[in-house]
């Protein structure tokens, strides 16, 4: 693959808090234009490495290159090029949601704010409420805002740390269908999740992050190579990737770490 | 990235003036509290307080004003806080913006909310027949002082909002401060006290601050005052700026 086609580039990357080793030579690639997804329980280091990736953190060791640029020694010129969505809506609550979009628009030096802004707004269903502050919006349109955000001054590649969780299902299938079209415009769709199902839908490559290191990563129909296939019993049926998730990574450690580190 | 460093200020800057003036507890609190602190000791106290031959609003006001500025940055830790909590703070870390603005813009608006109280309350004493002979270079540097008081104050509110673990806590920490004029000249002349406690109100900041500010007003020489609040105002605010800075690279790693 050539360099210019890869967006993401970790290799050995590793990182500990004191005595805890929460990254332990963590290796991935990520193709221009393709949602990767990142699979991982609870405190398996999903958030660290988003944190890492978006400049936030600094690795102990290891080569992580984002947009070709070294996380390390090139920080600014990453940041031109990233957004990244937090696992909590990071929106002013305080502010309308016209408001926070004009706000990063002006961080960002977008000429036209408050057009760029309206025209977020009319595209993430939120014109009606555009003049209401944040903290009357629904969790639905407070992750649309936090997302509509994030694609202010066309990022190149965008991070999306757990975007449905906590959303209902009507809210899921809209971030989803967000995020769809993102790939489908060209931008890099970085993702971490939980559900499975998620990564089933949305991915075009998943890479299974377990104590410390990516233990499996490859496109669905790969990873569903993996297991026999499929048995044959009442009803014939594939492997859901949960079922390979849970037989790769051994269902009792799942849930066994609940705190997700930041 | 330090050409955007005003711009970015003034984004920042515009943003949490908007949580201020939105926000009616802390309008309550930072002004109409102090007001009616004012009201409370000149009409119902004041009375029976002996605090010299002039009018007692006259002898209040500075550590009114001070109160005013104390219980202001407290909301400053407070907002700080949010942001950390929100997950806006890390939003604003990964843009390529100038990153120090980020706090400047918080520090910028504990200085102007507070300015604007200090105005405000300033009238309301005049109304409550407050009267000052006081020269344009004495308000100049009654002013003067005030900002950096508040920006001393503001460095520690800005430690407190960095490291706090709940709201409550981010909060927490003005009390002493907004205490700290009761124990001074602020009321009653410290000559009053008993020993003890009159050394502790003689060589702690705000009476230092207090009797100057008093002394600008009336237009009396202020002596060595001048130099022990100016002392105390420059040395809270390097300690604390100098922690706050700690503080801050711990949380971006």
């Amino acid at each position: 693959m050539q360099a210019t086609n890869v967006a993401i580039q970790v290799q050995g990357l590793r990182k500990s808090y004191k005595q805890l080793q929460v990254l332990r030579g963590v290796d991935f690639e990520v193709a221009r234009g393709s949602i990767f997804a990142l699979l991982g329980s609870n405190g398996a280091g999903k958030t660290t490495i988003v944190r890492i990736l978006t400049t936030l953190l600094k690795p102990d060791d290891g080569t992580t290159r984002v947009n070709g640029f070294d996380v390390v020694s090139q920080p600014a010129r990453i940041r031109e090029s990233i957004s990244l969505t937090g696992q909590f809506a990071a929106v002013d609550e305080i502010l309308t949601g016209r408001e926070n979009l004009i706000m990063i628009a002006e961080l960002r030096r977008v000429k036209n704010a408050g057009k760029v802004a309206n025209e977020l707004l009319a595209r993430f269903g939120l014109a009606d409420a555009a003049g209401r502050r944040v903290a009357t919006y629904s969790g639905g349109m407070r992750r649309r805002l936090d997302i509509a955000m994030s694609l202010i001054g066309a990022p190149q590649i965008i991070f999306l740390d757990e975007p449905t969780t906590g959303l209902d299902p009507e809210g899921r299938l809209e971030v989803w269908q967000v995020i769809q079209n993102l790939a489908d415009s060209g931008t890099t769709v970085f993702l971490t999740t939980q559900y499975l199902d998620e990564a089933e839908k949305l991915a075009d490559r998943i890479a299974i992050l377990h104590e410390g290191r990516i233990i499996v990563s490859g496109t669905l129909e790969e990873l569903r190579k993996l297991l026999p296939p499929a048995k044959v019993e009442y009803v014939e049926r594939q492997p859901t990737l949960e079922e390979i998730f849970l037989a790769i990574v051994g269902s009792d450690k799942v849930g066994s770490e609940k705190r997700e580190l930041r | 990235m330090n050409g955007h460093f005003f711009s970015d200020t003034s984004v920042m800057f515009r943003r949490s003036m908007r949580h201020v003036t939105r926000s009616l507890d802390t309008i309550i609190t930072v002004t109409i509290m102090p007001i009616a602190f004012m009201l409370l000791f000149v009409y119902v106290f004041g009375g029976a307080i002996q605090a010299g031959t002039g009018s007692y609003v006259n002898y209040l006001l500075p550590g009114i004003l001070l109160i005013a500025i104390a219980s202001g940055i407290s909301y400053t830790a407070y907002r700080l806080f949010i942001d950390l909590q929100s997950g806006i703070f890390e939003r604003y870390h990964s843009m390529p913006i100038a990153r120090s603005s980020v706090l400047w813009g918080h520090v910028l608006t504990s200085l102007v909310s507070n300015a604007i109280s200090v105005v405000v309350i300033v009238l309301v004493a005049l109304l409550m027949g407050f009267r000052s002979s006081a020269g344009v270079l004495a308000w100049l540097a009654v002013a003067g002082i005030l900002a950096l008081f508040t920006l001393a104050l503001t460095w520690i509110a800005v430690i407190a909002g960095l490291s706090a673990k709940s709201t409550d806590g981010a909060g927490a920490f003005a009390y002493p401060i907004i205490f700290l004029p009761f124990i001074s000249s602020a009321f009653v002349p410290t000559a009053s006290m008993p020993g003890p406690v009159r050394a502790f109100a003689e060589n702690q900041p705000v009476t230092a601050i207090v009797n100057t500010i008093r002394a600008l007003f009336e237009q009396q020489p202020v002596g060595s005052a001048i130099w022990v609040a100016l002392a105390w105002c420059v040395g809270v605010l390097i300690v604390a700026y100098v922690f706050a800075m700690v503080a801050y690279r711990r949380k971006i790693a």
